[in-house]
């Protein structure tokens, strides 16, 4: 490959991880904001929540991408540059499966924890920020991990748009080069490189929260790949 | 905004076109998912690790790359090595092979759940190795993971759109074609967007229900 192609597949990465951590960011946003407002006691605002989650987890991501670029526009007379376009479809969608894991955290923090916060008469917002949220945090994270690769894969689809990401740069380099074995394999290993740094990140971070609430990293294998099975795609407990 | 009725039942026709795509996409793939998925969860548990590690290597290496890149490859390397199939065919297999690095697991974790003492019931009784398999562990293993392996087989669905990228005409490839050719996106995409709420609304229903069947 010459020196400008590699140039080509550079900026793609850049544009990939860009994207990864903008829409990451508003995933994160959505997640914590749905995900505690379905434990509201107002039953109208848990109605809207759920009703949020329902509809983004439904449809396919790649649907909501073509909607966001397509329908929007037209509809309100305004269009998002591609960058902020894929963001808020990836970081809506996403952010939809987040606040699953949100829901599902706080709900598995020990009862006692809400009901001693309810005896020292804490508002609910301090029993949420004080009392919940900080156990409920670590638990999160390798769920959000697995997320975040799903996140990552996810973003490959706005190559489709058009957009010039790591996906869509390669195809540019494979129609220069017609080889196409060669690029697309450079193309998965690239990938696979960024996820796996992603998870390593992920686990230490999980240890160095774990830590704050005076708790060991989720050990073994078996019971990290099964909680990814229960957390991709459609959750365990709550079926799409 | 403008919303055009006529637009929808002009695209009707288009749409059950590519919901019958979508569908056969989504059952073949699911067929290949659920019988890949079983035979690397059993090539886990062989005794030499001259078989694990490779196993385990290539599915965590397709479990955490694109499955969009996933199918260039097979689309486009394919042909260049002499292998030529359809595009639906090539989405098929890679959805197939994309989503067998996850029911694997759930097999896995399925098969792990299975009392010790049936193991050992198995050896006491002197079944062979394969009969053990086949009567004792796999019938009690797959009857509990099946709800897990709905779950992806609707997460499935949501990933077939990404076939429209090899140019199989399902619901979104459809939808695009009749928006290129008549200047209306609003209407089609909107439509397959419901769609695609309304059946996997519908699946997760009749997920709940057979999960009830199989716990009671």
């Amino acid at each position: 490959m010459t020196s400008g192609l590699w140039d080509l597949v550079l900026k793609g990465i850049w544009t990939t991880i860009q994207l990864l951590v903008f829409s990451a960011l508003l995933a994160a946003a959505v997640s914590f904001v749905v995900g505690v407002a379905r434990t509201h006691r107002r039953w109208i605002v848990r109605f809207l929540a759920g009703f949020y989650t329902e509809v983004f987890r439904g449809t396919s991501a790649l649907v909501m991408i073509f909607w966001v670029f397509f329908v929007l526009p037209p509809a309100f007379g305004w269009q998002l540059v591609p960058m902020w376009a894929g963001t808020l479809a990836l970081g809506l969608t996403y952010g939809a499966y987040g606040s699953e894991i949100v829901r599902g955290a706080l709900k598995a923090v020990d009862p006692a924890q809400q009901e001693g916060g309810i005896a020292l008469s804490f508002t609910p917002w301090q029993r949420m920020r004080l009392i919940l949220l900080p156990q409920a945090v670590p638990e999160m994270i390798p769920p959000f991990s697995n997320l975040l690769i799903e996140l990552l894969k996810g973003t490959a689809l706005v190559s489709v748009m058009g957009m010039g990401d790591l996906a869509f740069s390669a195809n540019l380099v494979r129609l220069a080069l017609q080889e196409s074995a060669e690029i697309y394999t450079y193309l998965l290993l690239i990938y696979f490189v960024i996820a796996f740094l992603l998870t390593r990140v992920m686990r230490g971070l999980e240890k160095k929260l774990k830590a704050g609430v005076g708790k060991a990293p989720q050990r073994g294998v078996a019971a990290h790949e099964l909680k990814r099975a229960e957390t991709t795609g459609v959750s365990g407990g709550g079926v799409a | 905004m403008k919303w055009d009725w006529n637009a929808v039942s002009d695209f009707m026709p288009h749409f059950w076109d590519g919901l019958l795509v979508t569908l056969q996409a989504l059952a073949l793939g699911s067929l290949i998912s659920f019988a890949l998925g079983l035979v690397w969860a059993l090539l886990m548990r062989t005794p030499t690790r001259w078989v694990r590690w490779p196993v385990g290597v290539v599915t965590e290496f397709v479990r955490n790359t694109p499955l969009l890149v996933q199918l260039f490859f097979l689309f486009y390397v394919l042909p260049e090595w002499g292998v030529t199939f359809s595009a639906l065919t090539t989405g098929v297999f890679a959805i197939g092979l994309h989503y067998s690095t996850y029911t694997m697991q759930v097999y896995r974790a399925g098969i792990e759940a299975v009392p010790a003492g049936q193991w050992e019931a198995a050896t006491a009784l002197n079944l062979p190795r394969v009969r053990t398999w086949q009567v004792v562990i796999l019938p009690q293993a797959i009857r509990r993971v099946i709800p897990a392996l709905g779950n992806y087989v609707i997460a499935m669905l949501k990933d077939t759109p990404l076939l429209m990228a090899i140019t199989v005409l399902e619901m979104l490839g459809q939808a695009r074609l009749y928006s290129q050719e008549h200047f209306q996106f609003t209407e089609p995409l909107t439509v397959i967007g419901v769609a695609f709420i309304v059946i996997s609304c519908l699946a997760s229903l009749l997920l709940r229900a057979l999960e009830r069947r199989l716990v009671h």
